[in-house]
């Protein structure tokens, strides 16, 4: 355990890269430090979700359940409604995955204050293969209403993150990621839940992603303005409540749109985007995502590749949507 | 502890619980659905809860110090509707609503829509982890309220009431109390022949718990039992309350088709008939 820091900034991770789950330790530990509700739950993954931070400085205020994830989400509920601030941790396939009824009767029904942190989203869990790859979680906790979806970009989005939902009424649920990510966006801008982020202004095509797709996004962006193609990205980090406002005024300026997302088309980022501009504003919209199909074992990089989760898949992608318009 | 129930209170909560039964009936039959049997058969355990045995205040709702009750099978909704009217928490003309678009009493009790609801609950096995949770937040407050929860023999099949039973025990949640509504019938047929359960009480040892088990209609016996749940005994108790479901009514009693299902207009009226004399012989042994 290193000494503690300052306890009104931790060290920035902006400077290097970080997975999305380092941002969360740290956020955790700082809105444990801004409020005494704060408390984290682990079910058996306390490292991998990085809360051991915050074990080692609130042994009182961290709950160890085992492997129990039913009981994670519906004791969170019990402590939530206690005036408790409960953080969950555990895999996404098993909090949201295998503890969705609870989190819909227990903690939205309920209207209960809990945190919902589901690690090692997306194919780039790598090695441990399709079992541990959660693609649909995007789509399970969207479904409910009540609750609120974000998967941020990167670590320094993830902390800030984290601190939004401690701070924000209601359930949250937050997608993280195992694999380190370039930093991509800018601590100083504010993060807002609900406010989608403009990373690069653009023209022709509208580029709406999130988590590590993000940071793709930036490259094909790169890639289009070589051949003369404006691209504007947005990092819709929120996937709900949906930045309709944003997304609604990139649709009417570019007239094309692409989503990319680490998970299943089905259900997730891209149907939201799509669901909005099918009802208030029809663009062409071509999708970056799994398609109907589970991961494997295989190296981050690999499987990113051979699922089609690249820049270049999404600057292929913008091309065809802007022959579409 | 409490000193013993005196002769009146004794008397006073074994009318309560038949006039909760009467109110169940009559709402059921308003409502041409719901779950007699196992609303009958806790009868004794909600007058002994409510009339007794809770710190409560219906007109403080959310009073901070008050004792929760977590209802797990929210499907005996109406012996707990019938308790909270009786109790004062809305007016008991309110429970003729049941099950009725608009109404604020649920098919399924919704935290929210009415006073004096701690969950949302129906999907089975999940109370006893929310009463948990209330538990440990208490503990780590070092609030002196009790949680009390009343779970169905049945739901003991669903994994995370076991999850939470494992918890507890490891947690040392001596401020909780599980009540077992221990009536042998679930919606398909007798607990024995769907997943059979015993030897509960032990179960129940195994995993840390101190274990009582009751006549789940002698108020007197129910209400020692229930206090063993305030003697912070260093571990949680559960209260295995042995009751016949439908208890009450002749043609309901041990039958598990009762469970989820609503008399018509004769039944009712046969039921209503049986559940007067049984209140006047009540009455009378004063």
């Amino acid at each position: 355990m290193a000494k503690k820091t300052s306890h009104s900034k931790l060290p920035a991770s902006h400077s290097q890269s970080q997975a999305t789950r380092d941002g969360f330790g740290e956020g955790l530990l700082l809105a444990a430090r801004r409020d005494p509700r704060v408390i984290a739950l682990s079910a058996d993954l306390t490292e991998s979700l990085r809360m051991d931070k915050f074990l080692t400085e609130f042994p009182d205020r961290f709950i160890q359940l085992g492997v129990h994830e039913q009981l994670l989400a519906a004791l969170a509920a019990g402590l939530a409604l206690e005036n408790k601030i409960p953080f969950i941790g555990s895999f996404a396939v098993f909090s949201p995955g295998r503890n969705w009824e609870q989190i819909r009767t227990n903690i939205c029904l309920n209207r209960a204050n809990v945190k919902i942190v589901g690690s090692h989203a997306g194919v780039t869990v790598g090695p441990d293969g399709a079992t541990h790859q959660m693609l649909e979680d995007i789509a399970l906790m969207r479904a409910l209403p009540r609750m609120t979806v974000i998967a941020p970009a990167d670590a320094e989005e993830a902390r800030r993150a984290t601190l939004a939902a401690a701070e924000w009424d209601g359930p949250v649920y937050l997608r993280l990621g195992r694999s380190k990510v370039a930093p991509v966006t800018d601590s100083e801008k504010p993060f807002k839940i609900g406010q989608a982020d403009t990373l690069r202004p653009g023209k022709d095509v509208a580029i709406v992603a999130c988590g590590l797709m993000v940071g793709e996004a930036l490259k094909a962006a790169e890639m289009l303005a070589a051949q003369k193609i404006s691209a504007q990205v947005i990092n819709l980090h929120t996937i709900k409540p949906l930045d309709a406002k944003t997304l609604l005024a990139a649709a009417k300026k570019c007239g094309a749109v692409v989503t990319a997302e680490e998970h299943q088309l089905a259900g997730g980022l891209g149907s939201a985007v799509a669901e909005l501009l099918a009802e208030k504003l029809p663009v062409p919209i071509e999708m970056v995502g799994v398609r109907d199909a589970y991961g494997q074992s295989g190296e981050a990089e690999e499987l990113l590749a051979h699922y089609g989760l690249t820049a270049k898949e999404i600057a292929k992608a913008a091309k065809k949507a802007l022959s579409r318009k | 502890m409490d000193p013993a129930l005196t002769k009146e209170k004794e008397q006073e909560l074994r009318l309560l619980a038949y006039r909760l039964r009467t109110h169940a009936i009559r709402m059921i039959t308003e409502a041409k659905s719901g779950h007699p049997g196992g609303s009958l058969g806790m009868a004794e355990v909600f007058a002994v809860l409510y009339g007794h045995l809770l710190k409560h205040d219906p007109k403080r709702p959310d009073w901070a110090d008050r004792d929760r009750l977590v209802l797990s099978n929210g499907h005996i909704c109406p012996i707990q509707y019938a308790a909270l009217a009786e109790s004062g928490y809305f007016p008991v003309e309110e429970l003729m609503t049941l099950r009725k678009f608009g109404s604020r009493l649920q098919g399924h009790p919704e935290r929210g829509a009415l006073p004096g609801l701690e969950t949302t609950s129906g999907p089975l096995g999940a109370g006893l982890a929310q009463a948990a949770g209330m538990a440990h937040a208490g503990l780590m407050d070092g609030k002196k309220f009790n949680v009390f929860c009343v779970t169905s023999d049945g739901e003991h099949d669903a994994g995370l009431h076991w999850e939470a039973v494992m918890f507890a025990g490891k947690e040392k949640l001596d401020n909780l109390v599980c009540i077992v509504d221990r009536n042998g019938i679930q919606l398909s047929g007798d607990t024995k022949d769907i997943m059979p359960l015993e030897p509960l009480a032990d179960k129940y040892r195994t995993f840390g718990w101190e274990t009582v088990e009751v006549d789940g209609h002698d108020v007197r016996a129910l209400d020692r039992a229930l206090h063993t749940g305030r003697e912070r005994l260093g571990r949680p108790v559960v209260v295995i309350a042995k009751v016949t479901p439908g208890k009450g009514v002749s043609f309901m009693e041990h039958d598990w088709r009762w469970h989820g299902m609503a008399p018509t207009a004769d039944q009712a009226a046969r039921a209503l008939k049986e559940l007067e004399a049984e209140t006047a012989k009540i009455r009378k042994s004063a």
